[in-house]
């Protein structure tokens, strides 16, 4: 037996836990130390097993192939004809495989939600033991769904994550379900969610039809054998893919569910919307690499939609006052990098910026909730200030994540997305796919990008633990640091935003040392026709050159949030950049009306577009249903009347008339016998006479 | 046709009769305990035997199994045939659990007529079984309407304020459609035999017989013209069962008045009456006529699907959206099947079975609140999650059922539906992949404005939680939903060969049959930037 041989295992572990806490624990409302053990459990054998599994690989399997293990045959739904008129059988396996990107999703997914549920533990004490209970359940399904997601080894099993993932989001923004907006929120995470799957489902649907098949690595082989299928087979399903991303990954035009999901518990934000699930989009770009690495078309949407979203977003979060909306619009930009990174071809870098973005921006959510958990609730960073004499370990470690997604080497944040920004340079320079004028007006974008985070990053952290509190005597003197359960994963997080870009992914091109990097060379073999192209169009002397304009926009950035956030501690000058251009900053405060656009269109479309229908049911369906009734009611009542007056009319005047003639011949019936002698005669008589005149 | 365990199909069908008949002699009306147990055991005790069905069935062929066959009216050719196969089999299995649940879930919510009640609950739920059992056309027509009787009572009698209104509906409808299919029966029965010369008929000159085996095997000799008219006749019978549009406004009336049960039981069983007209009859007897109707029906069912969720958004009345979810919801399982490929087929019988289990299921919830609060209205709602947590719970899992998350049910009918009606025609796929958006938009709107949100409505601040026996009746429905998400290889396997044989006569008579395959290659060598060019074929 082997680790790895039982990689289904992985997911099935917090699955457990999840079905102990929500059908146990919650219903005979068990002690919390039992709830948060079972679930660390769960979280924590995950974490082991998955290291285990992925080390034990590593030593003993071809690294360069994907290690599938099927566990049991799932959809058997028959054979169809596919496109060129093969046959094939439709039969989905339960399978899971372990490959480089999996190793690597695996590795930073178990490791960071088990930081989070320890992290939770400290976090929820303060709610009943039910509502703890059914936390953590959702927290361990999550778990289930996401690690299910990252190991399946076909389109749908990853879709089975994919949409549980989904789930599990919506049980955990709306876990205060007493608040409308918390439900509202999640509801519109789900259902912008499914208009993603939507796209998802159709590329299932497409990827079988053109392939046969809906294995990762089946795939990979027929595109990387280009029998036959058109070319525009793989922009068709890239492009449907990509739409799913951008549901789950939150990018223009779905992005819109995200800011609302931070209506959730903290630990969730930190976990679902900013480590793991959003990036789900990106991983299943990254792993369908093939159809993207065929179609400039798709490859260009991806770059072009992940660009536009970077800067978009990060413009939002320039102007927001909520701490955690600052940190959504943020991860919504970061997330736009990723797919700017995919769709340059860089997916190696998308996935590397990933998995720094999940130590950062944990971190700093983190931190974002050891500093309400401290202001008792309070969000909005107005009525803040001053923390980092209360809070010590939260603000050094709050520091260190924002200097790294700011960008300042040689801190995670800046090895990935330099390497993010000289991929799409290069692009640019080697003309990739002829749309390199494209490509370096993305590379600006990116570069602007970065400027606007470093600034909105320190404009968080001086409003937040620089001057003095702002939020009134009675809450400052509340003020606490949290306890180790929160502050250790901090600290661990911290250490590995410092520390965290350098050791994965050494940046030794800059230093003349190719191959330095272990994330890179560690998923070559995932990238279909990695390494074909003669690689570094960019010479050694502009790598350095980039690498000084990246950072000196996030140094220009954090001067300027400096002079606005922290010499002036009244905030005068963003404050008088505001008054004169009034529009600018009401459009940026109020996300560019995007949701308000939505509700009057598409939405209240639809609801009012349903109401009309259920109208045109009840009137014109129903009504024809219901007309026809009438209609045979009213001929019926119609043909009643006929019936009395005409058919039985004419019953009865046959009776009247037999009734008149009765009481004339009535006479003759008086019951003498001469009479009725005499009336024989007369008959005859009259009958004889009859007789002889017809004879005549 | 394999006549091993004919007994057992037989006993099966007409337990519930004969319970009927007992509880109609031997039980006192005032004695509602002893009603209510007996109806129990007696759909318990079917439920248990239905249960060997599953493992003796042989998923090796699609020969009939279980069959009984004898002479019943010789001189006009009437048999007296039974038999299952592998879609019927699931059926019949699905039927006696909703059977069993039906009644438990009775109990509390029926107070008045007892005795009428149960006595006709079991007489509805022999014909239901009757109509899965039956292979001779007659004997089908006979159980076919005998289950409008009962159904008829149940919601004219213990149904809401429209009551009246709504049973006459049903079954005048119904009735409509029946009549119709009796017309095509006829025709059918006397093509095969001597013809009918009034109407200018000639007929074959085989045996007179109504056997339905002995018609698939003429069905590549029915004229074209004809197996038209036969389908229409049928198409209509059918089409009101089921409902598709625009045949569907009997069904939120007859929802909304029945009581919980009669909904439980029209929802998950009596409309698959239809869809499975359609697999037993149309499809193998009437190929050409199939293939021919194959577009339209496929509009229909799109029509169905769009039109029935967007209308469930619009109630405000639980029961109502429920039902018009199920239009939506059949809409899937009549899109798959005139997909006419295998993985549509398999998918469309998944998915009565799932329909049956996750309405069913939606219905008993609802029903569990009306009891609770004589009120099905969305607005006097809101909230209950805090005071019913494991009703909403329970509720929950059926909402994700219905939606087709995966792990559940509806997710592998809702994929393998939408797979084979992609191999028809993409566009198909398109337009029912968005009637999975909008059934997730109604379900989570109707399950937050009950749920979730503040407790504001006094009346509900001490509605208590499930019972044990209102779980109960919900468990099984739920092991059932799980299961065939995680593990439906046992249902496909059973249904499989059945399925294959279907499509076998359809092909049959249709050598020239259109995949769609060559259609979606089209659009991939068209430029890729018209991807809705080909809208509604």
């Amino acid at each position: 037996m082997t680790f790895y041989d039982l990689i289904w295992l992985v997911p099935v572990f917090p699955l457990i836990g999840a079905a102990f806490n929500g059908l146990v624990s919650n219903r005979l409302g068990l002690p919390k130390t039992v709830t948060h053990t079972v679930a660390l459990l769960g979280a924590g054998a995950a974490w082991l097993w998955g290291w285990a599994a992925v080390v034990q690989w590593m030593l003993t399997e071809d690294t360069h192939r994907p290690y599938v293990v099927e566990v049991f045959s799932w959809i058997q739904g028959g054979e169809l004809a596919i496109y060129g008129g093969r046959v094939v059988p439709l039969e989905v396996a339960a399978s899971f495989q372990i490959d480089a990107l999996s190793a690597v999703m695996l590795g930073f997914v178990t490791f960071v939600g088990f930081l989070i549920h320890l992290y939770s533990v400290g976090y929820m004490h303060s709610e009943s033991d039910r509502a703890y209970a059914r936390f953590f359940s959702y927290l361990n399904l999550f778990m289930f769904a996401m690690l299910t997601l990252v190991t399946g080894s076909n389109l749908p099993v990853l879709f089975v994550g994919w949409e549980g993932v989904g789930l599990c989001s919506y049980l955990l923004i709306g876990f205060y379900f007493e608040k409308d907006w918390c439900a509202a929120a999640g509801m519109k995470a789900f259902i912008v969610n499914r208009i993603g799957d939507f796209g998802f489902l159709l590329a299932i649907f497409f990827a079988f039809f053109y392939f046969g098949t809906l294995e990762f690595a089946g795939l990979h082989e027929a595109m990387a054998a280009h029998h036959g299928v058109p070319a525009a087979a793989a922009t068709i399903i890239g492009v449907l893919l990509f739409v799913g991303a951008m549901g789950k990954s939150a990018q223009i035009p779905l992005y819109v569910w995200l800011p609302d999901a931070m209506a959730g518990p903290t630990p969730v934000s930190a976990l679902i919307h900013a480590a793991t699930m959003v990036t789900a989009g990106v991983y299943m770009v990254a792993r369908c690499n093939f159809f993207y690495q065929l179609s400039p078309t798709a490859m260009l949407t991806v770059a072009v939609v992940g660009g536009a979203t970077a800067v978009f977003s990060a413009t939002i979060g320039l102007v927001q006052n909520d701490i955690k909306k600052v940190l959504a619009y943020s991860t919504v930009s970061q997330l736009g990098y990723m797919f700017l990174a995919a769709g340059v071809g860089a997916y190696i870098a998308a996935i590397f910026h990933v998995v720094t973005h999940a130590f950062f921006k944990a971190c700093l959510f983190l931190g974002s909730g050891s500093v309400i958990h401290a202001c008792g609730g309070e969000q909005d960073m107005r009525k803040m200030g001053g923390l980092r004499k209360h809070m010590p370990t939260t603000f050094w470690t709050f520091v260190a994540a924002t200097v790294a997604i700011a960008g300042i080497p040689p801190l995670a944040g800046f090895v990935s997305k330099d390497m993010i920004l000289a991929k799409a340079f290069e692009a640019g320079l080697t003309d990739l796919n002829g749309y390199g004028t494209v490509y370096f007006l993305l590379w600006g974008l990116g570069l602007a990008g970065a400027a606007l985070t470093a600034f909105y990053m320190f404009r968080l952290v001086y409003m937040t633990f620089f001057g003095s509190f702002r939020g009134g005597e009675e809450a400052e003197h509340h003020l606490h640091e949290s306890p180790w359960t929160m502050t250790l994963p901090l600290q661990v997080l911290a250490v590995l935003s410092i520390v965290g870009g350098l050791l994965i992914g050494f940046p030794g091109q800059l230093f003349h040392l190719e191959g330095w990097s272990l994330i890179e060379r560690f998923m070559a073999p995932v990238v279909l026709g990695h390494g074909e192209h003669g690689h570094h169009a960019v010479s050694f002397a502009l790598e350095w050159g980039l690498v000084v304009v990246s950072v000196a926009a996030a140094v220009a950035g954090i001067l300027v949030a400096r002079r606005f956030y922290r010499l002036d501690p009244s905030f005068a000058k963003p404050r008088a950049l505001a008054e004169r251009f009034p529009f600018a900053y009401r459009l940026l405060l109020n996300k560019y009306w995007v949701d308000e656009l939505y509700d009057a269109t598409v939405i209240s479309g639809t609801v009012k577009g349903s109401r009309l229908l259920w109208e045109v049911d009840a009137r014109v369906v129903d009504g024809a249903v219901n007309g026809a009734a009438h209609s045979t009611v009213g001929s019926s009542f119609l043909s009643g009347v006929f019936d009395l007056k005409v058919v039985d009319g004419g019953v009865n005047l046959v009776a009247r008339i037999y009734d008149v003639a009765s009481r004339a011949f009535r006479r003759l019936q008086v019951g003498y016998a001469q009479g009725y002698a005499m009336v024989m005669v007369f008959g005859a008589a009259v009958l004889l006479g009859v007789f002889y005149l017809i004879k005549l | 046709m394999d006549f091993q365990y004919g007994w057992l199909l037989n006993l099966i069908c007409y337990l519930p009769l004969a319970g009927a008949l007992l509880m109609m002699f031997f039980i006192n009306k005032e004695n509602a305990g002893a009603l209510k147990g007996f109806a129990t055991v007696v759909a318990g005790v079917d439920f248990v035997l239905s249960i060997p069905l599953w493992f003796l069935y042989r998923p090796d062929g699609p020969e009939f199994q279980f069959a009984t066959r004898f002479d019943w009216i010789p001189s006009v050719g009437v048999q007296y045939i039974f038999g299952v196969d592998g879609f019927a089999v699931l059926l019949i299995l699905l039927t006696t659990l909703l059977g069993f649940i039906a009644v438990y879930s009775s109990f509390t919510a029926i107070t008045e007529r007892q005795k009428e009640y149960y006595i006709f609950l079991l007489l509805l739920q022999t014909g239901m079984l009757g109509v899965f059992c039956s292979l001779d056309f007659i004997l089908f027509y006979v159980f076919w309407e005998v289950m409008l009787v009962p159904m008829y009572f149940l919601i004219g009698v213990w149904g809401g304020p429209r009551r009246l209104y709504a049973a006459i509906k049903f079954f005048l409808y119904t009735l409509v459609g029946s009549v119709l299919m009796l017309v095509g029966i006829l025709a059918l029965y006397f093509f095969n035999a001597g013809g009918l010369a009034a109407v200018g008929l000639e007929g074959l000159g085989n045996e007179a017989t109504f056997s339905i085996t002995h018609l698939y095997t003429i069905a590549t000799q029915i004229p074209p013209e004809m197996q038209f008219w036969v389908f229409l006749a049928f198409f209509v019978g059918f089409a009101i069962k089921v409902p598709m549009f625009p045949f569907h406004t009997w069904l939120p009336d007859a929802h909304v008045e029945a009581p919980t049960a009669g909904s439980v039981i029209l929802a998950a069983v009596l409309l698959k009456m239809g869809t499975y007209g359609f697999v037993r009859f149309s499809l193998p007897i009437l190929p050409d006529a199939t293939v021919e109707a194959v577009g339209w029906v496929g509009v229909l069912a799109i029509i169905a699907i769009v039109y029935g969720a967007l209308v469930a958004m619009a109630q405000k009345d639980m029961k109502k959206l429920v039902a018009y979810s199920s239009v939506s919801h059949m809409g899937f399982v009549m899109l798959g099947m005139f997909a006419l490929n295998e993985a549509g087929l398999r998918g469309s019988i998944l998915q009565m079975l799932n329909h049956g289990v996750s309405t069913g299921a939606l219905f008993l919830l609802v029903g569990i609140v009306y009891e609770r609060r004589h009120n099905r209205m969305i607005a006097e709602y809101g909230g209950i999650a805090k005071v019913m947590p494991l009703y909403a719970t329970f509720f929950m899992i059926m909402t994700m059922s219905s939606i087709g998350l995966p792990t559940l049910n509806g997710f592998i009918g809702e994929f393998t539906i939408l797979i084979g009606a992609f191999h028809h025609s993409w566009v198909w796929a398109l337009f029912g992949a968005s009637g999975i958006v909008l059934g997730a938009a109604y379900m989570l709107w109707l399950y937050q404005r009950v749920f979730f949100g503040e407790l504001t409505n006094e009346k509900n601040k001490a509605l208590p939680d499930l019972n044990l026996r209102e779980q109960w009746t919900l468990i099984p429905l739920i092991v059932v939903a799980f299961w065939i998400g995680l593990y439906p290889k046992p249902f496909f396997d059973r249904m499989a060969p059945s399925v294959d044989r279907v499509l076998e006569r359809v092909v049959a008579a249709r050598p020239d049959l259109d995949t769609g395959a060559a259609r979606v290659a089209e659009i991939a060598h068209a430029p890729a930037a018209e991807p809705a060019g080909e809208h509604g074929e």
